[in-house]
């Protein structure tokens, strides 16, 4: 099996020593993607994948380490690679506002040489997969931002690439919007065998529902990378519990408990949602007490299954968001 | 090699037609074409008003004046694509969101900028045309068509474009390690340009080592032989510090000059964009 991606050992520093600048965005990471995988990313903001996904694009060289994409290294062959690879980014609505989405689409797929005809037929198919033919024609600064978006991955997979990355290509986006993309996404992989995917989200859905191997990635440092389904397997001898309760103070900082892994809270209006990963479910009374102690009601509290998220939970300590 | 040539055509020629439909396309074409006319005419009333406020008439000096008219009508080749060339990277990076998508595409970013040089080029050429024929119908700009030294104007003009392009390529190489400071430092090489080049003024009112400089630039040459191709009528030799040498000659100081831009452009261009990917550069934002 030939590699896709190969990292090795990279390590990426914003700031020189003078600068008042000096961050670690990527600490000592290894990983392998291989041909024809789905591969995703799993972090949260300011954990090192938009990074990663810079380095191998090209646009940004490692301090550290060896990148190697589809055999090519990133530092010396990047003109080797960029025949083969795209990259669509969420987040940050790019397009030229005076042409139309047909005009945008069709410059970029002549900066990578697709013969007219074949540019033609490709951009007319993936616009009527993704809704947006009646569009086709409408400058680009007068559409919604999810018709940007997905114009925007319309871009990426017009020119055909045998890897392409997508970082957060779901950020910011509608339900409608967010699903056409992923069910789009899911055909491709299954529709074209051999080509790559590199997704970066921290949607725990998207990644579970979408990838064939994760790599949990904070702080710079991977964490751990397989299967979503190897992912939760490790977390057979954890429980995971959801609370509701009344809002109270304190929410965010519990003690450290014997058998409590980590812990997830969102507030919603005058309630607050507790999702606890816990090793031995007798801490679940001590979690109670806690509660109670700091004013908190217990509206409603059940067993859950595992996610992608509880597997972060355990091995971070806190949730994703 | 075919292939690769056959690449960079098509980059030229994509990029040019980004370039023409943003600078088109922003209104209908009838606004378009005022604005194209009166932008560069009332531009010109600026040095007409000046030379007129200090002489007193534009027929006192008709030698000078037309030394200042043509040489700031050709100027605005220097001001405009220079510096819109350099803009092309701030307004891709910050305002369409678009320049890492360019970048990453499977061409020379190099020859983008170019291409991107050629539209604008295209616009200001109207202007200048534009300005010329003011000029030669308002106020007595001496333009010959009829004895211009065509080949030479051709062979002058195509090099000293090309020149301007290439230190504008240069410059957008910078923009990609600069924020918002990129238009003063494009505005202050053009103004530098403006300085030393006898644009308006000859060269030889300056000291010896601003005239040194002058020397050394590439537009010295370029203005003196645009105006010796389309003013033959007059001599300017006196003025321009520059008389001693033939046409030939300041053809020859253009070439070389060019030359010794073109391979300095290139290497600014390449270090910066190397420098742009090592420091993490290509995406920042800062203005928008």
């Amino acid at each position: 099996m030939r590699y896709a991606i190969e990292v090795d050992h990279v390590t990426r520093v914003f700031g020189g020593k003078g600068d008042k600048v000096h961050a670690k965005a990527l600490d000592d990471i290894s990983l392998q993607v291989d041909e024809g995988e789905l591969f995703g990313l799993l972090g949260p903001n300011g954990a090192g994948k938009t990074t990663l996904i810079k380095i191998l694009a090209t646009l940004l060289l490692p301090s550290e380490g060896s990148v190697r994409v589809l055999g090519h290294d990133v530092v010396k062959e990047y003109n080797k690679i960029r025949a083969r690879i795209n990259m669509v980014s969420g987040g940050e609505i790019s397009g030229y506002g005076l042409l139309t989405v047909r005009e945008n689409l069709w410059m970029f797929s002549q900066f990578y040489g697709i013969p007219p005809k074949v540019a033609r037929q490709r951009m007319d198919d993936l616009l009527e997969r993704f809704g947006l033919l009646d569009k086709a024609d409408a400058k680009v600064r007068t559409i919604s931002t999810g018709q940007k978006q997905k114009m925007n991955v319309i871009r990426g997979f017009v020119t055909d690439p045998d890897l392409i990355y997508l970082d957060e290509p779901t950020l910011g986006l509608d339900v409608n919007a967010s699903l056409a993309i992923r069910s789009f996404l899911r055909k491709w992989v299954k529709d074209t065998p051999g080509k790559t995917m590199l997704l970066t989200t921290h949607y725990m859905v998207e990644a579970d529902e979408l990838c064939d191997r994760v790599a949990i990635i904070d702080q710079g440092r991977i964490l751990a990378c397989d299967s979503p389904s190897n992912l939760k397997r490790m977390l057979k001898r954890a429980t995971t519990f959801d609370i509701e309760t009344t809002a109270f103070p304190g929410l965010d900082s519990m003690p450290s408990m014997d058998g409590l892994q980590g812990y997830n809270s969102k507030s919603v209006g005058d309630r607050a949602l507790t999702r606890f990963v816990v090793n031995d479910e007798a801490v679940i009374s001590e979690i109670i007490s806690h509660i109670s102690s700091k004013g908190g009601r217990i509206i409603a509290l059940g067993k859950s299954e595992a996610t992608l998220e509880d597997v972060f939970i355990h091995l971070v300590g806190r949730g994703l968001e | 090699m075919r292939d690769a040539l056959r690449r960079d055509l098509r980059t030229i020629r994509w990029s040019a037609w980004l370039g023409w439909q943003m600078e088109s396309n922003w209104t209908n074409p009838l606004l378009f074409l005022v604005y194209s006319i009166v932008k560069p005419v009332f531009g010109t009333f600026i040095l007409v008003f000046m030379f007129v406020i200090i002489l007193g008439d534009v027929a006192t000096d008709p030698v000078l004046f037309s030394y200042m008219y043509v040489g700031n009508a050709f100027y605005m080749f220097v001001a405009q694509v220079m510096f819109g060339v350099a803009y092309v990277v701030q307004e891709d990076r910050e305002r369409f969101k678009t320049l890492k998508q360019v970048y990453i595409a499977p061409i020379s970013f190099f020859l983008y900028v170019v291409g991107r040089a050629l539209s604008k080029m295209a616009v200001t050429a109207l202007a200048v045309v534009i300005t010329l024929v003011f000029g030669v119908m308002a106020l007595d700009v001496a333009v010959d068509l009829g004895q211009t030294a065509w080949l030479m104007f051709g062979i002058g003009l195509f090099i000293g474009l090309a020149c301007i392009c290439t230190i504008g390529v240069a410059l957008a190489g910078v923009t990609f390690l600069t924020a918002r400071h990129s238009s003063g430092i494009n505005e202050g090489i053009a103004g530098l340009f403006y300085l030393f080049c006898g644009v308006v003024y000859p060269i030889t009112v300056l000291p010896q080592w601003a005239q040194n400089i002058g020397l050394a630039i590439p537009i010295t040459y370029w203005l003196e032989l645009m105006r010796r191709s389309l003013v033959p009528s007059m001599d300017f030799s006196e003025m321009s510090g520059l008389g001693e040498y033939s046409d030939l000659s300041i053809l020859l100081f253009l070439t070389l000059s060019s030359m010794a831009f073109l391979i300095l452009s290139i290497g600014i261009f390449k270090y910066a964009d190397h420098l742009a990917r090592k420091k993490g550069k290509l995406d920042m934002n800062s203005t928008y």
